[in-house]
């Protein structure tokens, strides 16, 4: 049994301690936020917020979430109360497949987190370990651009 | 319907319809209206995170006089849906979006004369507001009163009258995605997210290396609950949870051994291997033009190389699948639904009817992915277990590893032109594999499963669509300017050691890049600005409009000279029938060339949706800058070797460049297409900066400072010059 807080939630789940934060996520937590997309690292797919700090799920065994706190896109908001991020990439039209906006939306929470007024620069170095195929990337950038304005205003 | 009778209304069933109405010619095929107020449209073209549902919904609520939130989309799936083929060649607004059109078009006139007819309320004094009907005294009907399913059992008649451009309101106007709420609010919307009552997880355990031949498997436990499938080398593991799956499939890797051999080219002799296979190919003359003109002053012959590329999508592809007694059901990616299912009977040898493929999105697919080859292996893997879903996930090294890849490419160019600079003769030859090995297409199914089996099919050389169909490696191979004498001709090569199909722009990448190349070196040789001279060979008013947009917007007469900077402008009508593209860019050379900006004009004739056609051009010119600066598959004699994104980069958020689109308004001019337009002007603009900025013009992609070197080096020993 590995316990955690997710989205808010205080959940105890019965899965092995090795298998993956993300396949536990995707499995037996019912949720499609966070994505595979390489199983390495190496492309932010399924990034999700552990106490905060931006953490690959894909490679990291769920015992080392025990007792922690894990947010992933889902907790950020929701259509009825977004979070200024969401509500600012539907503003921005910020994506195309949207496979890669999760990984997006939690690393820029973060990095909103930290940084209320982050320059192009700080926002394009904080998603540097997240992929996006399509080409959205300026749309993206604008959009977390949108959302710290907001924040600030707020 | 007392009154009316359906057969009245029918068109004369031979004549000609708009898109893909032609073929799927029933009104109730494209819609249908509900009593609760909503309507439901029914393309056979499927979301690929181009936004071609929010496109298609604009266009049906224009035609019908709908507000927008009315229209919900029906997902494509056999055997219900229209038969549109594939959503690929920037065809969808073209093909279902023509259809979608007349087909509201002519349902509304339907409805206006049913409740015409019933009320006796002349059919001009009825106007339509969000889907009511109003007479002179009042509201005398809606679709929702008269959501009939009987009345749209009609064929679309020829004569239907969609709207004047004049009075369009929401087709034109930016409407938000549909999609997009549910990707940023993380909801279960891809194949990847379905979960159906008592599913198992799938993985494959692939080959070590291309054409291995498995010897043994040994024999070892399983986890409860777990299965191995095998058939000839096809081999995959079944079990409750994915992680078990995973684990499962790692430790069956270790207990298999395989007999490989090598099958593959040597990667760094691929242009000489092409050239060889070249002399076993198939050549055929795509254009042949003679019309005389003044004599040749000048001369070039230049060759230019584009290795394999890969489709490199966020998301490895995946599909659910789940066998019912002698029929199988499939939840799949795949851009033609009806062609995936062709595939999966032939290779499971029975009736197109015994497979239900169903539409689900997954990452963007830029053309033949895995899409459908994970469709296939999910139906085998389930075959095990009748009656159970099984969800099939490719790992990122089968991704990037097995999927397709579009083609190593070879062109060779000869051109000449007069004393005073105009282009005289242009003689071309194409060099590459076929760019389609698309299913649905040939007595043999093309899924990667199908040659695997104990009972296998021949793998067969891809092919090329005809030119008239926009071509696949001659794509774009004719050059866009006035030339009299022309003479273009492709080899198909006839052996594929690497499997290749389509990846967006096909043959475009490296045709737009060689053409524009060359008319650089013209333009220089004649003391000519590039657009000058560009502007001098152009008749239609359309690329010149584009042109001098992308040259005012990017400042392109003011340019000033920068060290270490560079600027180059270069242009493309897609498939030389599609969307207008002009592209000025700008690169910066340090260590390697980083592209900084880029400024885009385009025409796509009527725009459905201006913030998504700017959003696809962009998306393609960074998809392209990726692909010129970044992009190729490595291999060895026996695997592909770029299986992950350490060692198949793409382009990052750091490194992207900024980007300013615009369009020029055609509202009258029918649909071009907006998806692939960029990416080919975008590559070839990258590769006049980097001459702009080195004076070395690059002769083989990516544009690396090892290419740059090495192919300005061959690309000079060839004849050059005066003549």
């Amino acid at each position: 049994m590995v316990a955690f807080t997710l989205n808010g939630t205080a959940v105890a789940l019965d899965v092995p301690e090795d298998a993956s934060l993300l396949h536990v996520l995707r499995g037996p937590a019912g949720l499609s936020g966070a994505r595979f997309g390489c199983g390495t690292e190496q492309c932010g797919a399924c990034m999700v917020l552990l106490d905060g700090v931006p953490t690959y799920a894909c490679t990291l065994p769920v015992s080392a979430a025990a007792g922690r706190k894990v947010t992933t896109v889902e907790g950020l908001g929701t259509p009825e109360a977004p979070h200024p991020l969401q509500a600012a990439f539907l503003a921005e039209q910020a994506g195309q497949c949207g496979y890669c906006l999760p990984g997006i939306l939690v690393s820029a929470a973060a990095l909103l987190a930290g940084n209320p007024d982050p320059d192009e620069a700080a926002i394009r170095a904080a998603l540097d370990p997240h992929l996006c195929r399509c080409g959205s990337h300026n749309r993206i950038i604008r959009a977390v651009r949108r959302a710290a304005q907001a924040g600030r205003a707020a | 319907m007392s009154g009316f009778d359906p057969a009245a209304a029918q068109g004369s069933g031979t004549q000609r319809l708009p898109g893909s109405l032609n073929g799927n010619r029933r009104l109730s095929q494209w819609l249908a209206f509900h009593g609760d107020g909503r309507v439901t449209i029914k393309p056979g073209k499927v979301e690929l995170g181009q936004g071609i549902l929010t496109a298609l919904s604009q266009i049906a609520a224009e035609e019908l006089d709908v507000a927008f939130a009315r229209i919900r989309v029906q997902t494509a799936a056999t055997p219900d849906s229209p038969n549109e083929a594939v959503t690929s060649g920037s065809l969808s607004v073209q093909d279902s979006g023509s259809a979608l059109r007349h087909a509201c078009a002519a349902a509304r006139a339907v409805m206006l004369q049913v409740v015409s007819q019933r009320t006796g309320v002349p059919l001009e004094r009825i106007r339509v507001e969000d889907g009511t009907f109003h007479g002179p005294a009042g509201a005398i009907g809606s679709y929702w009163a008269m959501a009939d399913a009987a009345l749209l059992e009609t064929e679309a008649p020829a004569e239907a009258l969609p709207k004047p451009a004049s009075a369009r309101r929401v087709a034109g106007s930016s409407v938000p995605r549909i999609d997009l709420p549910d990707k940023v609010f993380g909801a279960a919307r891809y194949v990847h997210d379905l979960r159906l009552p008592g599913m198992l997880h799938a993985r494959v355990i692939r080959p070590p290396s291309r054409q291995a031949v498995l010897r043994v498997v040994e024999d070892g436990p399983l986890p409860a609950g777990a299965q191995l499938v095998q058939d000839g080398n096809f081999l995959a593991v079944l079990a409750a949870r994915e992680w078990e799956a995973e684990m499962l499939a790692a430790r069956v890797a270790r207990r298999c051994s395989w007999a490989e051999q090598d099958t593959l080219p040597d990667e760094a002799a691929l242009p000489a291997w092409l050239e060889d296979a070249a002399g076993r190919g198939e050549t055929a003359v795509v254009i042949e033009r003679a019309e005389g003109g003044p004599g040749a002053a000048r001369r070039l012959k230049r060759r230019f190389f584009r290795p394999y590329i890969a489709h490199a999508s966020i998301g490895p592809s995946c599909a659910v699948a789940r066998w019912q007694g002698e029929t199988v059901e499939v939840w799949s990616h795949s851009q033609g639904p009806y062609n995936l299912r062709a595939d999966i009977a032939k290779t499971l040898r029975c009736a197109p009817e015994q497979v239900v493929v169903r539409h689900m999105e997954g990452a963007g697919c830029y053309g033949h992915n895995g899409a459908d080859d994970v469709a296939m292996d999910a139906v085998l893997a389930a075959r095990a277990v009748p009656g159970r879903p099984v969800r099939l996930l490719w790992s990122r090294a089968e991704e990037l590893g097995w999927s397709p890849f579009s083609s190593a490419m070879l062109v060779e160019v000869e051109a000449e032109a007069a004393e005073d600079g105009t282009l005289v003769g242009w003689r071309s030859r194409i060099i590459s594999n076929g760019h389609s090995s698309r299913p649905g297409r040939d007595p043999n199914p093309t899924l990667l499963a199908a040659c695997m089996l104990a009972d296998p099919f021949p793998v067969k050389p891809s092919i090329n669509p005809p030119l008239a169909s926009g071509g696949g490696a001659q794509r774009n191979a004719v050059p866009a300017y006035r030339i009299p004498n022309l003479h273009i001709a492709l080899t198909r090569l006839l052996e594929m050691p690497i499997r290749t199909s389509a990846l967006r722009g096909l043959g475009a990448l490296i045709n737009v890049w060689s053409i524009e190349s060359v008319m650089d070196e013209f333009a220089a040789m004649a003391g000519a600005d590039p657009l000058d001279y560009r502007l001098r060979h152009l008749d239609d008013p359309r690329a010149a409009d584009v042109l001098a947009r992308a040259a005012a917007m990017a400042r392109w007469r003011e340019r000033a000279k920068r060290e270490g900077w560079g600027m180059g402008i270069a242009y493309a009508p897609y498939k030389n029938s599609g969307a207008y593209a002009a592209v000025v860019a700008e690169i910066e050379a340090r260590d390697r060339i980083f592209c900084r900006r880029l400024w885009i004009a385009g025409d796509v004739g009527e725009v459905v949706n201006p913030d998504g056609v700017a959003n696809q051009f962009e998306g393609g010119a960074i998809h392209g800058t990726s692909v010129a600066l970044l992009e190729q598959v490595r291999f060895d004699r026996r695997h592909i070797t770029s299986d992950s994104w350490e060692t198949y980069p793409i382009l990052r958020f750091s490194e992207v460049p900024a980007v300013q689109v615009e369009l020029i308004a055609r509202p009258e001019m029918p649909f071009l297409g907006a998806g692939e337009a960029s990416m080919g002007p975008t590559i070839a603009a990258i590769a006049a900066a980097i001459q702009d900025a080195l004076g070395l013009r690059p002769f083989a992609l990516p544009f690396t400072p090892d290419n740059i070197a090495a192919a300005m080096a061959e690309g000079t020993a060839e004849a050059s010059g005066s003549c």
